[in-house]
C-alpha cells in the first residue's frame, strides 16, 4: 500500500469574483522512499495540493470541496485535529521556497528547531537542544553552538534554507513535502540542498513530493513525475518515461520550449496563449485551446486520466483514441 | 576590435559601506565591480553569468553610467563617458536601454500601453505629434502585441505580456544596445521561450547589441554569441557561448556549469557533480589573490599569491586562473 493515497482532491477558492478551481479532482499517490516530481507553470495548482494536504490552505477563501488523502491509513483531509497533530510536522514535514514562510524573524534559532520536538516527542529541553544541534549539523552547518543563538537574519539565503531543512527533518518525518525550496536560489547553492535532500533521503528512508518548475531538477531527483495543467494531473509517469516518450501535447510542449533541450540558437518552441481562467467552467480539455493537436472534441469532451503504459498515465483524449 | 560599440577598460565600480546611526562613517568598500576589461561588437549578444552578488546588475548599471564609475573608461561609440560631458551622456543614453526582470516594478501602473510608449518619443522629440498613435503602434507590433491593447493598463497584461512592453519602450528610442538584466527570470518556460525568441528576432532584424544577464547557464548559452562569467567583480572567463557552456576551462566555471541540472535523466544520474562548499563569498573582503581560491578544488599556494590577470589562451577564449596549463 502507497504511504499517501490522494484521492479526487478538489480545493475552491470563493472570491468575489467568482470560485477559482485551484486544484480540480487530482489524484496521485506516493510510496515509501520514493522521490515524485510535480510540475507545471505557476498557477497550475501544485502549492494549493500541497497546502491543502498539510491544511495550509486559507479557508476561507478556499475550500477543500472533495477528495480523501490516505496517509498510512489516515485521512489527512477528514482527521480530527488531535489525529492529524500526531501527523503533521511530525510524520509529514513541508519546506517553502521562501524559509521566511516557517522561520520566526523574532526567535532565536535554537528555539524555532526544538519546537516541533517539544510538542510531538516527551523529551527534556536539554536532550531536545542536543538533537536540535545536530540537526544543524547533519544540513552542513558548522560552529553549531553559536549558530544556535542566533536569529534568522543572521544566516545567508542557501544557511536559512539548511535552517529550514533541519527543522523539517528534526522529527524524521516519512514524508517531505518540499514546495519550490531551490527556485530562489544561486545553482551552486541549489546544488547542495539538493544533494542534502538526497542525502536525508537515504538516511531517513522518507518519501519526498518534490514541486518544481524546473525540468532540469526533476531528471536528477525524482524516481516518479506528475505534470500539472490548469489544477490537473496531466500526465505521470515514471522520470525516464517522461522525458524520453512524453505522450501528452503539454508535456511536449514544455520540452520542446527549454533552451537546453533545443539545439542552440534554434527558435524555440512556444505555446500559443495563456493558461486558462480557472474561474470560467471548462468543458473539455484545459489545455485544447492552446493545444496544436486539438480537434472540436477535445474542446466539449472531458479529458481523464488513463493508463497509457503500466504506470504511465495521461490524459489526452487524441493519444487515448490512439490518434496521435 | 575592428567595430567595437561598447568598450570597457579596467572599470571599477566600488560603493561605500558606511556605519553607524547618525554620523555615518565610511567603514569600508563593496567592490562590486573590481577591474573589467571587455569589448562588444555592434549586433554582437553577450551574455554575462555569475552568482548573485557577483556584479552583473552593477556592470550593467555602470555601462549605462547609472552609478558613478570608481575608476577605469567606458566606451561606447567612441565616447568615453566616464569624462564626457552631460550633452553627450544623454545623448549616449538614448543609445543605450535597459529591460529588468520584473516588468511590473518597471513599468508605471498608471500609464496605459500607449502612455508609457508615447512618453519617450514626446520627450526626445523623435516623431512629429500627429505619428505618434501610428508609431505607438508600430512598437507594439514589433514586440508582439495587438494594437488595439493601447489603451490598457500594465495589470491587465499577464507577465509575459509586461515583458514586451517593456521591450517595446526600450526600442522606442531606436536604442544601439540594450541591457537585459534577468529579463526572463520570473517568466514560466513557455513565456520565456516566447520573449527569447522575440529579443533574438530584434537583435537580427535591427543589428542591436545586446547585454543578456541571466542565472540560467542554458538560456544564455542559447541567446549569446560570446558569454562572460563573472566572480566577485571580475570577469574571470569569456569566450564563444557554446564554448565556454560545453568546454569551460576557468575552475568556478567548471563549477557553475557541473551544478546545473540537465533535462536528461539518463545524464544527470551518472554524472559527477562538482559541489562548491559555502556561500559565494562578500565583496566586502574579497580573498587576497585569486578570488575563487577559497572555493576551488585545484587551489595552490600560488594561487593565494597574486590576482591572476584574464589571458588569451586560445582564439576568442579568455581565462584568469594561474594553473589553465596544469588542470
Ligand atoms: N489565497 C488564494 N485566494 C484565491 N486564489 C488563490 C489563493 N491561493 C491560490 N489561489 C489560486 O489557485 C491557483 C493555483 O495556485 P498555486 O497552487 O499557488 O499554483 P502553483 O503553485 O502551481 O504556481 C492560482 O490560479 C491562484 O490564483
Ligand atoms: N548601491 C549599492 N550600494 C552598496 N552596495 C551595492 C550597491 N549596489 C550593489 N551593491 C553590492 O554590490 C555587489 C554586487 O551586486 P550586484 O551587481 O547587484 O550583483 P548581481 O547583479 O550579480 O547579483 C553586492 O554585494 C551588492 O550588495
Ligand atoms: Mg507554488
Ligand atoms: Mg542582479
Amino acid at each position: 500500500m502507497p504511504l499517501l493515497t490522494v484521492k479526487d482532491l478538489r480545493t475552491y477558492f470563493h472570491t468575489r469574483n467568482g470560485i477559482y478551481r485551484a486544484v480540480d479532482g487530482v489524484s496521485f499517490h506516493v510510496d515509501r522512499g520514493e522521490t515524485l516530481g510535480m510540475v507545471g507553470e505557476s498557477g497550475s495548482g501544485k502549492s494549493v495540493t500541497c497546502y491543502s494536504l498539510m491544511g495550509l490552505v486559507p479557508q476561507p477563501p478556499g475550500r477543500i470541496e472533495s477528495g480523501t488523502a490516505l496517509f498510512d491509513g489516515v485521512d489527512l483531509l477528514h482527521s480530527s485535529p488531535a489525529q492529524s497533530r500526531a501527523i503533521r510536522g511530525k510524520r509529514v514535514a513541508m519546506i517553502f521556497q521562501d524559509p521566511m514562510t516557517s522561520l520566526n524573524p523574532y526567535l532565536r534559532i535554537a528555539d524555532q528547531l526544538i519546537e516541533p520536538l517539544l510538542i510531538h516527542e516527551k523529551i527534556s529541553k536539554k536532550k531536545a537542544l542536543q538533537l536540535g544541534g545536530e540537526a544543524l549539523e547533519a544540513v552542513g552547518i558548522n560552529d553549531v553552538a553559536r549558530r544556535l543563538q542566533q536569529y534568522p537574519h543572521e544566516f545567508s539565503g542557501g544557511m536559512r534554507q539548511r535552517v529550514m531543512i533541519a527543522m523539517a527533518l528534526i522529527t524524521k518525518p516519512e514524508l517531505l513535502i518540499a514546495d519550490e525550496p531551490t527556485t530562489a536560489l544561486d545553482v551552486t547553492v541549489q546544488a547542495q540542498i539538493l544533494e542534502l535532500i538526497k542525502e536525508m533521503q537515504r538516511e531517513l528512508g522518507m518519501a519526498v513530493i518534490f514541486v518544481t518548475h524546473d525540468l532540469g531538477v526533476i531528471s536528477g531527483l525524482c524516481d516518479r513525475v506528475q505534470v500539472m495543467y490548469a489544477g490537473k494531473v496531466v500526465e505521470t509517469a515514471d522520470t525516464r518515461a517522461l522525458f524520453y516518450q512524453p505522450k501528452h501535447p503539454y508535456t511536449r510542449a514544455l520540452q520542446r520550449s527549454i533552451p537546453s533541450m533545443q539545439p542552440k540558437g534554434a527558435e524555440l518552441y512556444t505555446i500559443p496563449g495563456l493558461p486558462p481562467d480557472l474561474s470560467k467552467p471548462l468543458p473539455g480539455c484545459p489545455f485544447a485551446p492552446r493545444c496544436g493537436f486539438a480537434t472540436d472534441r477535445c474542446h466539449v469532451e472531458e479529458a481523464r486520466l488513463a493508463e497509457w503504459r503500466p504506470g504511465h498515465d495521461q490524459a489526452c483524449l487524441r493519444v487515448q483514441a490512439g490518434e496521435i | 576590435m575592428s567595430d567595437a560599440i561598447i568598450e570597457l577598460r579596467d572599470v571599477k565600480t566600488h560603493f561605500p559601506i558606511y556605519q553607524g546611526f547618525l554620523l555615518k562613517k565610511p567603514v569600508g568598500m563593496v567592490k562590486a565591480v573590481d577591474g573589467v576589461t571587455l569589448s562588444i561588437q555592434r549586433g554582437e549578444v553577450l551574455g554575462l553569468v555569475g552568482e548573485s552578488g557577483c556584479g552583473k546588475s552593477t556592470l550593467a548599471r555602470t555601462i549605462m553610467q547609472l552609478v558613478p564609475t570608481t575608476s577605469g573608461m567606458v566606451i561606447i561609440e567612441g565616447r568615453n563617458l566616464t569624462q564626457g560631458t552631460a550633452a553627450s551622456l544623454r545623448q549616449t543614453r538614448r543609445e543605450m536601454q535597459m529591460v529588468f526582470q520584473d516588468p511590473y516594478a518597471s513599468l508605471n501602473p498608471r500609464l496605459t500601453v500607449f502612455a508609457t510608449l508615447a512618453e519617450p518619443l514626446i520627450v526626445h522629440k523623435i516623431c512629429p505629434a500627429d505619428q505618434i498613435t501610428a508609431r505607438v503602434a508600430m512598437l507594439m507590433e514589433l514586440v508582439g502585441l495587438a494594437p488595439r491593447f493601447m489603451q490598457k493598463y500594465p495589470h491587465e497584461f499577464s507577465g509575459g505580456q509586461r515583458q514586451r512592453i517593456a521591450i517595446a519602450r526600450a526600442l522606442a528610442l531606436e536604442p544601439k544596445i540594450i541591457i537585459a538584466d534577468e529579463p526572463v527570470s520570473a517568466l514560466d518556460v513557455s513565456i520565456q521561450a516566447q520573449i527569447l525568441n522575440l529579443l533574438a528576432d530584434l537583435r537580427r532584424q535591427m543589428n542591436l547589441s545586446l547585454i543578456f544577464i541571466a542565472h540560467d547557464l542554458s538560456v544564455v548559452k542559447h541567446i549569446s554569441d560570446r558569454i562572460a562569467v563573472m566572480y566577485l567583480g571580475k570577469i574571470v572567463e569569456l569566450g564563444p557561448a557554446a564554448d565556454v557552456i560545453d568546454r569551460p576551462r576557468h575552475p568556478y566555471t567548471q563549477a557553475l556549469v557541473s551544478a546545473i541540472p540537465t533535462p536528461n535523466p539518463d545524464v544527470e544520474r551518472n554524472r559527477q557533480r562538482i559541489v562548491l562548499a559555502g556561500d559565494p563569498p562578500s565583496p566586502i573582503h574579497p580573498p587576497v589573490g585569486c578570488p575563487f581560491h577559497p572555493r576551488c578544488p585545484h587551489m595552490q599556494e600560488k594561487c593565494k599569491a597574486a590576482v591572476p590577470p584574464l589571458v588569451r589562451i586560445e582564439d576568442g577564449r579568455e581565462v584568469a586562473c594561474v594553473r589553465i596549463g596544469e588542470i
